[in-house]
Order: structure tokens, then sequence, then C-alpha cells
């Protein structure tokens, strides 16, 4: 005699069971649906000429991204120098130094700073940069996306410090290290998978965001040489060809979409594979 | 390790600094969409026969030029809605001297559609085309576009209006010639670079307003003669002030130029429903916003060159990109003009 | 290293050296402390300019409208009148509904990686999923307008049968469009709430699993009736998180919502959000008083992220995952 009550319950169970399966099938579906789209309309734009050719004038099919490419590249460059240290240090000083209210404190900035839309960021580096010099430059563009880096590179940094076992640092201590050389040629070291990949996830998050170039580092249909001067960038190409009715640039998207795409996960899964390797080593 | 690959990013980071030509004049501008095609390939000639010397124009809206020859982020804007009186004021507190507006080519804008099954090219009266964007003409077999169309089947769908989400002059030219004809879009709406629109989604920039027009089906958009030419999309044919309904052409563009009134020392004029048989209703001058004073010597000549050689060899290149060529009065002005910027 | 420490002998034990200012001076410690500080420091008078500057430059417009600006909606910059209400409705509508498409899809996943699937599948697939999180936003947008919006366009009269009853599917559908944001902002959030989802069930100690089963309980029903109610702050901080998100996406949702400061009941409807109008109009606004209003727009956003991402850290205090 089947129990009406305990067969509905087992249906219930296989049928939940079923639909949050779905989901995630969804959900891990959709990102290989991405990147098989960008490739299957983009690879065929991945000519030699869209490496190494700049952009050709309005409606002339052909040319490439040359300068959007090495464009995105010094802006990440200077995005690194400027919020890879600044980031990191704060971190060391939360890891090792922290426990006070100021700490409490920079934290909760921090934080606070890591929620800012990406857009007004790139109002803040317009106002700082831009206006006072009086002309678009790489430098704004650097500085918009350094400070994107920065609550990041803190966060990462502090993780993985703290991560490093409290007996490295004592034994250090204990064989007459002061603290900051203990700091410097133990815990660091120690930690450096993690900061390491900390920092490549940063980059190959700030390199797709376009919000904050739009104002900044404005757009380049030449090389741009120096700081100083206007650059192109991958995002704001991407944005730019998109939106307009050729289908050339249309494709040219695509093509930068999967250029893009496969830089950004790629940096994803260097960096998960390494670290998940460091968590079965330590301790 | 690391240090061998923070080396060797440097060194390409310096290569790739070095690379572009140290000898480079790179002179920023920004503004019009609607020249863009034009700009690109005048700057892209100007570059191969002077290989020093890069216009980085950046096609951001009139609105965006003006705002940013203001600010003084770039050497020149370009506008197709020249700069009003406010704007003006504006420049020369800011600066102590005063903009000048050289007009470069002269365009049209010309409603776009996307209507399956109609094939060949919309009559659209004024007063259609002040309802459609008002937003009281709602469907495609309205009788004001039926009237006008016998013979061609409309569908009863809705339309749907596409505008600029940007400031633009392309924006102005359109809606200083609804102004014109519409006394209720004057009053409601009137005109500008960034109006607010009764109805319609916004593209950013002609090529937005191209590219959303060719995505959705029984739209309606504007946008500069060229961008509907080079994606072969169907426009509309405007019935001018005489009656006749006209598509955009060089010839009557030219006509609207010829026809209107004694071109102002200031070049600002609109020649937006002008009066002949074969002039085109919404045709425009665009001008580039060249400030009087210009501080670096190198760009000041650079930018007085290319502006002789754009009114002059420049203008030969025109008509290939369906831009009407400016009237032999103009440029002499023009020319004379030049001397204004030191 | 030292010069000679001044050992301090005290009752209880052996005798330590105490190092002397100098000699902390020497070792770098004074050093690395002032360095490390400098740096937490500056990083507090970033943000700190990041809001003055916010502040300052939309003085202009807050002085003319005040808290009106909040409430108007109007948008003309024709005749200088500015007000944000369509914007904030652009914003919250297009997160609502990421979030109401979102949160079922990425709790229903991530109750299932973290508790129904074996353990080398959950892996994976998490792997995967997590992997979406790092697609930039203008590639969302990207496949927004080529793939999204077409087959959007496809289903939309099944969806006006279904639905268009209510005021939300009403009128045409431009395929730009609220909905159009709203459901690619959901594909962009839901990684975020499996992420933290799934790490936050997985924390609930196996004694209250074991517990439930013990007494007969089905999978599903300890998953739902004890596991997840466990989770439910975590998993609430999740949907902060990704809510704050969906408020601040710029690329993605100036592709597909229209670009249309109107408010409009129906979802089918263009409509407008603060990040979209800033990214438009800002290069553009000409006249102090338009570039105000959207730095005005700006400090709105700021604000609104603000308060959210608070609460979101209150209810996940202790998740040590920091997802970028």
């Amino acid at each position: 005699m089947v129990n009406l009550h305990t067969l509905r319950r087992k249906t219930v169970n296989i049928v939940m069971l079923t639909i949050t399966g779905l989901c995630t099938l969804f959900a891990a579906g959709t990102l290989v649906y991405i990147l098989g789209y960008l490739f299957v309309h983009g690879a065929t734009s991945l000519t030699w000429d869209f490496f190494t050719k700049l952009p050709t004038p309005v409606g002339e099919p052909g040319g490439g991204m040359a300068n959007a490419i090495v464009g995105s590249g010094k802006l990440l460059l200077l995005a690194s120098l400027f919020g890879i240290p600044i980031g990191f240090l704060g971190g060391v000083y939360l890891a090792e130094f922290g426990g006070s209210t100021f700490s409490f404190v920079v934290r909760y900035v921090t934080d606070l700073l890591n929620g800012v839309p990406s857009i007004v960021i790139g109002i803040f580096a317009y106002t700082m940069v831009v206006l006072p010099q009086k002309h678009f430059s790489t430098l704004a563009g650097g500085l918009a996306l350094g400070v994107m880096m920065i609550p990041i590179a803190v966060r990462s940094t502090e993780e993985f410090l703290r991560a490093v076992p409290n007996s490295l640092r004592e034994g250090a201590m204990a064989l007459g290290a002061s603290k900051a050389r203990s700091i410097l040629t133990v815990v660091i070291p120690a930690a450096k998978n993690g900061i390491m990949t900390g920092i490549m996830l940063n980059l190959a998050r700030v390199a797709g965001e376009t919000a904050p170039l739009l104002f900044t580092s404005f757009g380049n249909r030449y090389w741009s040489s120096g700081w100083e001067q206007p650059i192109s960038a991958l995002p704001v190409m991407i944005f730019t060809y998109a939106i307009a009715p050729y289908e050339d640039w249309h494709k040219q998207a695509w093509a930068a979409g999967f250029v893009l795409l496969t830089l950004v996960l790629t940096v994803n899964i260097i960096a998960r594979a390494v670290l998940s390797k460091g968590r079965h080593v330590a301790r | 390790m690391t240090k061998l690959i923070v080396m060797q990013v440097a060194l390409l980071a310096a290569l790739a600094t070095g690379l572009a030509s140290a000898q480079q004049l790179l002179i920023n501008a920004a503004g019009a969409t609607f020249p863009f095609p034009m700009y690109s390939k005048w700057f892209d000639a100007y570059h191969k026969k002077f290989p020093n010397i890069a216009f980085n124009y950046q096609s951001i809206g009139s609105g965006g030029g003006i705002k940013q020859v203001t600010e003084g982020t770039v050497a020149f804007g370009a506008s197709d809605g020249p700069m009003n009186d406010k704007q003006i004021k504006e420049f020369h507190d800011k600066h102590g001297f005063g903009i000048l507006h050289f007009p470069t080519v002269m365009g049209a804008d010309v409603p776009v559609y996307n209507l399956a099954g109609v094939n060949s090219a919309l009559n659209f009266t004024p007063e259609a085309l002040a309802g459609i964007f008002l937003g009281k003409i709602t469907k495609w077999n309205d009788p004001e576009l039926t009237k006008a169309n016998a013979g061609v089947k409309l569908p009863a769908s809705d339309i749907i209006v596409i505008h600029r989400a940007d400031g633009s002059g392309t924006t102005y030219i359109w809606t200083d010639y609804l102004s014109k004809i519409s006394k209720e879009w004057e009053s409601k709406v009137g005109r500008g670079t960034s109006v607010n629109w009764p109805v319609g989604i916004g593209g950013k920039g002609n090529e937005g307003v191209a590219g959303q027009v060719q995505q959705t089906p029984n739209s309606i958009g504007y946008v500069e003669l060229i961008y509907a030419v080079q994606t072969k999309m169907k426009t509309g044919k405007v019935r001018n002030s005489a009656g006749a309904f006209l598509e955009a052409s060089l010839a009557g563009v030219t006509a609207a130029a010829a026809s209107s009134k004694e071109m102002p020392d200031d070049f600002r004029v609109s020649i937006t429903n002008a009066p002949g048989k074969d002039a085109y209703p919404i045709s425009s001058f665009t001008w580039l916003l060249i400030p009087e004073k210009i501080a670096d010597r190198a760009k000041d000549k650079a930018i007085k060159d290319f502006l002789k050689w754009m009114l002059t060899e420049g203008q030969t290149m025109t008509s290939a990109l369906a831009y009407a060529p400016l009237p032999k009065s103009v440029v002499a002005k023009e020319l004379q003009a030049i001397a204004k910027i030191q | 290293m030292a010069a000679t420490p001044t050992t301090v002998t005290t009752s209880s034990g052996p005798a330590r050296p105490v190092p002397g200012y100098w000699q902390r001076l020497r070792s770098g410690d004074e050093a690395a402390y002032v360095i490390t500080f400098m740096a937490a420091a500056i990083i507090l008078l970033i943000t700190g300019m990041l809001v003055f500057e916010l502040y300052t430059n939309s003085s202009v417009s807050r002085g003319k409208f005040g808290w009106d600006f909040l409430v108007t909606s109007t948008w003309d910059p024709v005749n200088d009148e500015f007000g944000a209400l369509p914007f904030i409705y652009g914003t919250v509508v297009t997160s609502a509904l990421a979030l109401l498409l979102g949160i079922p899809l990425g709790v229903g996943a991530a109750i299932f990686l973290a508790e129904l699937a074996p353990p080398r599948v959950s892996d994976a697939l998490t792997f995967l999923i997590e992997l979406l999180a790092a697609v930039p936003s203008v590639i969302y947008g990207l496949l927004g307008v080529f793939v999204l919006i077409p087959i959007l366009r496809d289903i939309e009269p099944t969806l006006k049968a279904v639905l268009g009853w209510t005021p939300f599917f009403s009128g045409p559908f431009y395929g730009v469009s609220l909905f159009s944001a709203g459901v690619v902002l959901a594909v962009m959030i839901i990684p975020f709430i499996i992420s933290i989802s799934r790490e936050v069930i997985l924390s609930v100690p196996g004694d209250q699993r074991e517990a439930a089963l013990a007494l007969g309980a089905t999978r599903w029903e300890t998953t739902w009736d004890i596991v997840v109610p466990y989770a439910k702050k975590g998993i609430m901080g999740s949907i902060f998180l990704a809510l704050a998100r969906a408020l601040g996406e710029t690329m993605a949702v100036t592709m597909v919502v229209g670009n249309d400061p109107k408010i409009k009941a129906s979802l089918l409807a263009p409509g407008y959000s603060i990040a979209a109008v800033i990214a438009n109009e800002f290069t553009e606004a000409t006249g102090q008083l338009y570039t105000s209003a959207l730095i005005e727009l700006g400090l709105v956003l700021f604000a609104l992220t603000i308060v959210i991402n608070g609460m979101a850290r209150l209810l996940i205090i202790g998740a040590d995952k920091y997802k970028a």
C-alpha cells in the first residue's frame, strides 16, 4: 500500500532536483554559449589586419584595431602602476598592522570605493585630470582604471596575507627578524601565489571596463604616443562599432569581443588553477 | 621570473610609446557625427599627404563638439547646429576670445524607415513628419501618410520613432525644420541639439540611429544622407515649400543653399525649408568650430593649412560621399576669414 | 643588524631583548608602518576626494532644484529643466526585474550546486559559472543587442498573450526596452548570487543536515526547510550585493534600454537608467547646469549603491570570499 503522502514528498524531491539542476545548467550553459557565439561570429574577422592595422575611414571596409589593443595595454600598465602599489601596501597595513579603529575605517571605505559605479569613477577622473589639464589623455584613463583596481588589490592582499599561518611570523621573529623584515622576507613570499593571482584577476576585470574611459581616454584613430594624448581602447571600440550600422564594423566588434573575452577568461582560469594548487599545498 | 616578465612588459610599452612617430603632431577634435564620414576621409587623406600631422576626430555628436571645444579639451569642434548666442558667450567668458564658425560641406537629413513590404520611397508631408515625431500620428496607415502615398500598402502597425539620445546637430537640423513647418512643434519642443522628445527611442550618434532603425521593424528615424546610402536603407521623400516631393540629393541641397539668404559674416545660417522647387527642405551646412586664438604655433599653422586644403582640394572629394560642396561665394568668404584665426 | 640590545629581566622568565627606538628605525619597522599607513591613508584621501568632487561639481544643480530634483520627471536640456525621476525609475525597475529573474535562477542553482549535486560536478559547474562573472559588461551589451533582443522580439507575442492584460506588458515592443535591460542584468548578476549563496550554504554545519535526514526528510526537504533558512542571511546578502552591481551597470544597459527618459508602466517601453544617461550625455552637456545635473545624478547613484552595499555587508559579515 503506497503512502500517498510519502509519494508526494518523493516527487517533490525529484522535481526540485530537476528544476534546480536546470537552473544550474542554464547558468553554466550561458558562458559556453557566449564564448561560442563570439567565436563563430568573430573568428572570421580575426585576420592579420585586425591585429596590425589602424581603423579605416567610416564606411570603408578593412582596417583593424591594432591601436586599440596596444591602447588597452598602455592603460592597464598605467592603472597597475597607480593602483597596485597603493592597494598592495594598504592591504599589508590592514593585515599586519591592523586592529585599530583606523583599520576598521579603512576597510569600510575600501568597500565603499569598490561599490562605486564605474561611470562615477569616470566622472571623478574627468574632474581631477581632464579638466585641469584641458585635454583627454591616457593618464586620465589610466588613473580611472587604477582607482578601480585599488579596493580589490587591498582586499585580496589582506586576505592572502591573513591566510599565512602565524607560526611563520613567530618563527621569523624567534630568529631575531624585525617585524618589517619578517613581513618582507617571510610572510609576503608565503602569500606570493595568492597576491600575484589577485593582481592578474584585478587586471582582467579592469581590462573590460568601458564606462570610465568614455570621457577620460576618449579615443584615438591613430597611434597614441606618450601619456598625454587620447588613446583607443578595446572595450570602447567594441561599444562604438557595435551600435553602428556598418556590417564590417559589427564583424570587427565580434572579433574584438572574442579577443577580449579570451584574454580575460584565460587569466581567470590560470589564476584559479594556481590558487587551487596553493590551497592544497598549505597547511 | 617576475622580474623578467616586468622588464619585458616595460620594454614593450616603451617600444609602443616610441613607435608612435615621435615627430607626429596630433591634433584632437570632436563633434558632429553628421559629417563624420567626410571628415574621416579628409583627415585620412590629409594624413597620407602630410604623414607628420594627424587629426584625431572623435564623432561624439555636435553637442559634444560644442562642449569640448568650450572646455578646451580639444583643439576645435564640429557641429551642424551653429552655436547659439548663449553658447558663444559662454565660450567667450571662459577663454577671453571668441569662436569662429567655418562651414565645411552641406548635407541633408533624411527620414529612414524599416517597413517590410514597402519597397518604394514613401512621400512624407511636413504635417506627417511633425505628427509622427510629436507622437500624434501613431500608425503607419494614418490618413496623413496614406493620402500622400496612393498605391502603397501601408500596414496598420505602430510607428516606432527613433531619435538621437546624444546632443546632436543632426537633431538640430531636424528640429529646426520641424519648428519652421509646425507651430505646435515649435512651441511644444523647439529646436536644439538635445530636446525633450515627446516619443521615441534614443540611439547614440547617426550611427546609432541608423543601426537602431535597421534592427527595429516598423521604425522611422532621421540620419544624415550618407549613413542611409552607405547602409542601403530606405529613405523617404519630403515635400518642400514649393510642394514637390523630393528625395535628398546633392542637387537638392545645393539648390537650398543657393536660394537662401545672403551668408552672414559669422557663417551661421539655416537653410531648412528653403524656397525654390528644387530645394531639398531638410538641408544644412555643417561647421567646424575654431577658436579665434590658438596658443600652440604648430597646431595653429596645421589647422589653418588644413582649412585651406579643405576649401580647395577637399571640396572635390565631397560628392563621392553624397555631401554637397560649398557654394563658390562661401568658399571665397571663408578663405578670407581664415585670417581671423591667430 | 643590531647595536647592543638592552636586556630586561623580569621576575618571570628568561631575559628578553627589547629593541630600542633606533633599532626599530634601522630595522625598518617604523618605515614599514609609515609607508603602509600612508597607503591606507591615501585610499581614504582618494575616496574623500571622490565624494567631494561629486558634491561640489553638482552644487549648481543642487542649488537650483533642491530635493525636487529627485521627484521631477522632466529632462529638458533645451529649457534647462532637469529631474532625476525617470532615471531613478529606470534604474530601480531594471534592477528589480533583474532580481526577480535572477534570484530564483541563482538561488536554485546555488542550492543544486551546494546540496544536491555530486561534488565533482558541482566544482566543475561552479568553475564555469564563476567565469561568467568575469565577462566584461560591454560584451553582455554586444550579445544583448544582437542575440537577446531578436529572441525577445520572437517571444514577445507569447508574452503579450499571457501577460498582456497587466499594465506591465502593454503597448508596442521596440526591442530595446526596460524588459530587455532587466533580462541582460539578470544574466549578469546570477553568477554573483550563485557564487556567494553556494559558499554560504556550504558553510552550514553538517549536523543540521544529518539531523534532518535522520528524521526521514528527503534531500529537498532538508535543503529547503533546514539548510536554506539557516543560510538565509548570507543569501540575502548576496542578493543585495548583486543588486548593488546591477544598479551601477552602464554599458550593457545603455545598449539595450532604449534611452528614453520617460516613465511608463509597461516594461516593454524604452526607458533610461542613471548610469546610461551619464554615459550618453556627459561629453556633450553644454552649460554648467546641464553638467551639474548629470553629476548630481552620479551623486544619487553613488548614495544608492552605498546604502545597498552597506546592507549587503551587514548581512554577509564574515564572508571571506571577495569576488571582483
